[in-house]
This record gives C-alpha cells, structure tokens and sequence, in this order.
C-alpha cells in the first residue's frame, strides 16, 4: 500500500479515536483511505473533513482535551496553519499525533518531495518555548509502525508528535506488515489513564481545565521550567536513529527519511569503489542523536547531511560534529528528488576524491 | 429580624447558583457577563448535568469563564471554540458541549470555525456574547460595531466607507440548514434575563436532541469599552444596538 494509505490503516488498526484533516497533495489519501474504511462502523472512531487546516488541528485540540487519541495530516502549506493549534496543545500539554508529508516550498511551492519543513518542525513548530516531538518515517512500514508509536510517545509525555514524512514515503506503494490490531480505549480506560481530561466534572475531583493561559509570569517560567525537565527526559530516553555500515567508516552521510534510502544506495555504489562510508539516519530528529554523531565524528575523515532543501538539519550536524571534521551538504530543492549518483558525485567533489 | 434569622433555609429568597464558585469576578461592574455565566450554571444545575457538560472558552474577557462555572473547561485559542466543540461532541456524543464566545472571538477570527460548525449541524449550544467592541484588548472596534459607535481603533465612530458595516450574525447563520433554534436575548432587566434563561435552557435541551447546532445570543454592555456607567450603558444599548440586534427568537425548527 501507499505511505499514506498505512498511516489512515494502521490508525483503524491501532484504536484511534478520531481523524480531522483537510484535503492538500500529496498526503490526500489518509483522509479518503479513512472515508472509504468507514471506521465509524466498525471502531467507532470518529472522521471528519473540517473547513481548513486551522478548524482541523483545534479539532484534534479539542479531542485531546477529552483524553482521546486523535490525529490529523497535512502538507507543508497547511501545516503552517495547524503551528496555532500546535503550540496551544504543547502549551496544554495535549498529547496528538500529526503527519506532516512534506513538498517543496516556500509559499504554495510545488507538489512535488521535500524535506524543507525541517526547520519549522523540529525548531519551532509554533509560538512559544516548546519541541514537539519529532519521527521521521523512511518506508510505507514506518507509516504504518509510526501511528502508534507516535501515541505512545504523545501520551508517555503528554505531547505533540509530528511524524515528519515527505511525498515520496507518502506515495511510494511498498509491502507493509499489520500487527495484531487494538482496541480503542473504553471511558473508563480514558478517565483511568488521562484523569487530567474534560470527560465531565464528578463529585470525586475538582474540575478539569485544559488551558496554556496564565497572565503571571512567574506561574508561566515555572510551567517553562517543567516543560524543560519534561524535554530532558525526552533527550535522555527517546533518542532513535539507524546506522549502515559505520563499523569502519573513514566518512559519514547522515541524512533522514526518503533521502536516507537513497544515501543506502550511494553507500553501497561508493562502497564497491573501495571508499569505506556509513550512514547513519536520525529516526528521531527531536530528541536529535547529537551524542552518537559526536562519537562517530572522531574517526571520520568527513560527514555530509543530505537533504531535499537547501540545508537545514546540516546545522545540527554541525552542533553534534563541533569542529572535528569538516561537514559537508548536498541537497536538491523545489521537489526535485537527487539520485544515488548524485549524491556520490556530490560526495566525491566535496572529499576532493575527484 | 436578625442576620441569623435572614440566613435561614426558609427565609433565603435568593442564592448564588450552585455552580458558580466563590473566585472573585474580574469582570467589570455593569458587564453583561456576569449574569449570564449565572444563568449558564443555573440552567446546568437545574437540568442535573453538571458532570455531562464540557464548556469552551473563547479568547477575550470571557477566557477566565473556566474560573467562575464548576464544570470541566477547554480554552480554545481565538475564535476557534466551534472546533473544540465539534471534535468533543463528535468524540463524546452523550455530552452536553457548549462555547461561551464574545463578537470578536465568534464575529471576526472565529468566522470560518462558527459558520461551518452551524452549517455541519453540530449539536452543540453556542452562547454569543455580543456586546459591539473588543472589551479585553482595551475597546477596539469589532465586526458588530454599529455605525458612528466610536471606539479606540474608530476614534471619529465607525465609518462604513472606512470600516465596513456591522455583521448580524444571528441572521446570517439561520440560513444555514444544520441550525436548530437561534434566538437573540438580553439580560438588561429582570424580565429580560428570565427570558434569556429559559432561552438558555432551551438550547440545551435542544442539543439534547440531535437537531442542530443552538444559538443564543445575548446583546450585551461593555460600559468599560463604551465609557458610560452601568444604567446609561442599558439605556444606549436599549436605544441602539437593539435597533440594528433586536430581541427575539430568529428560528425555530420544532416550532
């Protein structure tokens, strides 16, 4: 199946409770996927098409408030509309799962593959002091693992996870293997597992309020300074990423998503070459692996970050590298995807093995 | 009769709601507000459905409604409380779900989110408060600003050419098919706040039924914003607003 087909599967599978999005290419078949499954039916989770991207993520903003697993999709544009609903839920402390399959930018950009929501995501994502979350699926199987994955994580620390994919992982049909499916959560299971949720005042707790509002700035630096313990925790435990081959790698690429498939491949074509080089691909990239970039960097003759924009998460490369060996970039912009070749001519010129 | 003797069950004529809890108000004195959020925990206590109710706040004076009604809360960023709504509802469809909005929230940012939750038939009740000014922010001009109302972003009063005409949104909205009862209220006299009450109740009872989306609005004072003092505000409001909101039920479908 599609990428996004395995997001709007393994939703049903995995006992979501509600989906809210608006239509925008290339990530349109989660919600037509979900409309034609009809999960209303059968989990009785909830689908609806909400006015805009704005409408959708207070929706999923609402749902949150309730104890209730929801999520919505986009592309970069209406992704830039859903950063209020973003922020206000970080600010709550709302866990929710949103997809973000991005194309080439800025503006209305085009349709096509990029990876230039990088920034946006992983550094902002909204107003405020805040880091979502971030997992950066590279296969139709991670769409699919990712959705509850992301739950897991959203409801552990009761935060915003963006599964950052691009139009190609959305597009691409691959083979991809269900797991037994979940239950959605029962009212008891919810009122049990989010007893912070506006699931109806009883007499046997004070009311709930799901609010980011307060006008004292003391009260507000410490719901700052709790945040950041929360997201040191995050640092320290949730770190993911892959490696290809860096055992005795002299150079390194580090690139995530669709273009770390293609790094595999000019990995392999340079390696039947005779030059020793890995990959390692961030699958996290908040909480970032700066610490294993830092280890790796020691041995290497050089690392370059390849990207479809024109250069974002290299900068974290260079804060995880910090001067021990030159740090390279390659990338291809507008929806332009590069191939294997590419990369390892763009490697060569780079390493001055040319 | 003593003060002990006033405080006898049998002699207590009137009390605060039971839902209203005892944070001091940060409303203005004379504001409309008040008394409504005292009709809205009435109307809940009296219907027993206090732990069914799930309220959403808007952005502006009434952000602070969650302080004041015991009940669970969700504060909804600006203009946008007719989304939390609809996903709440939709999600727990034996709540009672209500956004409590003022014009500026409801008529100016939140447009999109309220047309499309009225036009999508959510069964959920919407209390617009509509009182012609942004009274948080410091009396700005709002959609609902009357012609010639001066205010601190129309300091020579509202001049259409300038800045439009004031939006009805009551009207506007009982055009569309998924609305159920639309009523226009006030709560200036006695009279008028028992029928703005039982207004109240009856949304409430009408998103019981799975009808429509239930909308009341309730044309109110801001003497802060409007400069006045509370009797001339009613008076005002009597003389103006009232001519271009007038009181009274716009649309009915059970009728």
């Amino acid at each position: 199946m599609k990428g996004n087909e395995a997001i709007a599967i393994s939703a049903i599978r995995n006992g979501v409770d509600g989906y809210f999005g608006y239509p925008i290419t290339p990530q349109s078949e989660v919600m037509e996927t979900l409309m034609k499954e009809k999960p209303w039916e059968t989990t009785g989770m909830v689908v609806l098409q909400a006015e805009s991207e704005t409408s959708a993520v207070n929706m999923i903003y609402g749902g949150a408030c309730c104890g209730k697993k929801v999520m919505t999709s986009s592309s970069s544009p209406g992704v830039s509309l859903m950063c209020e609903g973003i922020s206000y839920m970080a600010g709550t402390e709302l866990p929710c799962v949103i997809v973000d399959v991005m194309r080439g930018g800025p503006g209305l950009g085009t349709i096509q593959p990029s990876q230039s929501d990088y920034d946006m995501i992983v550094k902002g994502g909204g107003h405020g002091d805040f880091h979502n979350i971030v997992i950066a699926p590279a296969s139709a199987q991670d769409m699919y693992d990712y959705v509850d994955w992301g739950f897991e994580l959203a409801f552990r620390y009761r935060n915003p996870v963006i599964i950052l994919a691009d139009g190609i992982i959305g597009q691409m049909m691959e083979k991809v293997e269900m797991h037994p499916s979940k239950p959605r959560r029962t009212a008891e299971e919810i009122r049990r597992d989010a007893p912070w949720a506006t699931t109806g005042k009883t007499p046997d707790r004070p009311r709930n309020i799901m609010t980011s509002l307060s006008l004292d700035s003391d009260i507000q630096e410490v719901f700052n300074r709790k945040l950041a313990r929360k997201y040191a925790e995050i640092e320290a435990n949730e770190v993911k990423y892959t490696e290809y081959l860096t055992d005795d790698a002299e150079y390194l690429f580090v690139a995530f998503g669709c273009s770390s498939r293609i790094c595999e491949a000019a990995v392999d074509e340079l390696r039947q070459n005779g030059v020793q080089v890995g990959l390692l691909r961030p699958v996290t990239l908040y909480p970032y692996p700066f610490t294993r970039i830092g280890e790796l960097a020691s041995g290497m003759k050089s690392i370059m970050s390849i990207e479809l924009n024109l250069g974002q998460m290299v900068n974290d490369v260079r804060l995880a590298v910090e001067g021990k060996c030159p740090v390279g970039f390659y990338g291809r912009q507008g929806g332009n995807i590069f191939t294997p070749e590419e990369v390892v001519d763009a490697f060569l010129k780079f390493n001055n093995l040319k | 009769m003593d003060t002990a003797d006033i405080k006898k069950p049998e002699n207590i004529v009137y009390r605060k709601p039971a839902l209203i809890t005892d944070n001091v108000m940060h409303y203005c004195p004379g504001c409309s507000h008040g008394v409504v959020h005292k009709l809205i925990a009435e109307v809940i206590d009296e219907m027993g459905i206090q732990e069914s109710t799930i309220g959403i706040c808007p952005v502006g004076c009434s952000v602070f409604a969650y302080n004041y009604i015991d009940i669970d809360w969700e504060e909804a960023a600006h203009g946008r409380a007719p989304a939390l709504a609809t996903a709440t509802k939709r999600l727990c469809p034996d709540k009672h779900v209500f956004t409590y909005q003022g014009d500026g929230d409801l008529a100016s940012i939140g447009t999109a989110e309220i047309i499309h939750a009225c036009s999508r038939g959510e069964n959920i009740v919407v209390i617009f408060i509509n009182n012609g000014i942004y009274g948080m922010t410091g009396g700005q001009m709002a959609p609902t600003t009357l012609i010639g109302m001066k205010t601190s972003t129309t300091p020579y009063g509202r001049d259409p050419k300038l800045n439009g005409f004031p939006m009805v949104i009551a009207d506007m909205i009982s055009h569309l098919d998924g609305t159920a009862f639309i009523t226009r209220q006030s709560v200036h006299t006695a009279a008028a706040v028992r029928k703005a009450k039982s207004a109240i109740r009856k949304a409430f009872e009408y998103s019981e039924k799975n009808i429509g989306l239930s909308f009341v609005e309730i044309v109110s004072t801001c003497n802060s914003g409007w400069k006045m003092n509370p009797v001339d505000a009613n008076k005002w409001m009597v003389e103006n607003m009232f001519r271009k909101y007038p009181i009274g039920d716009i649309k009915d479908i059970l009728k």
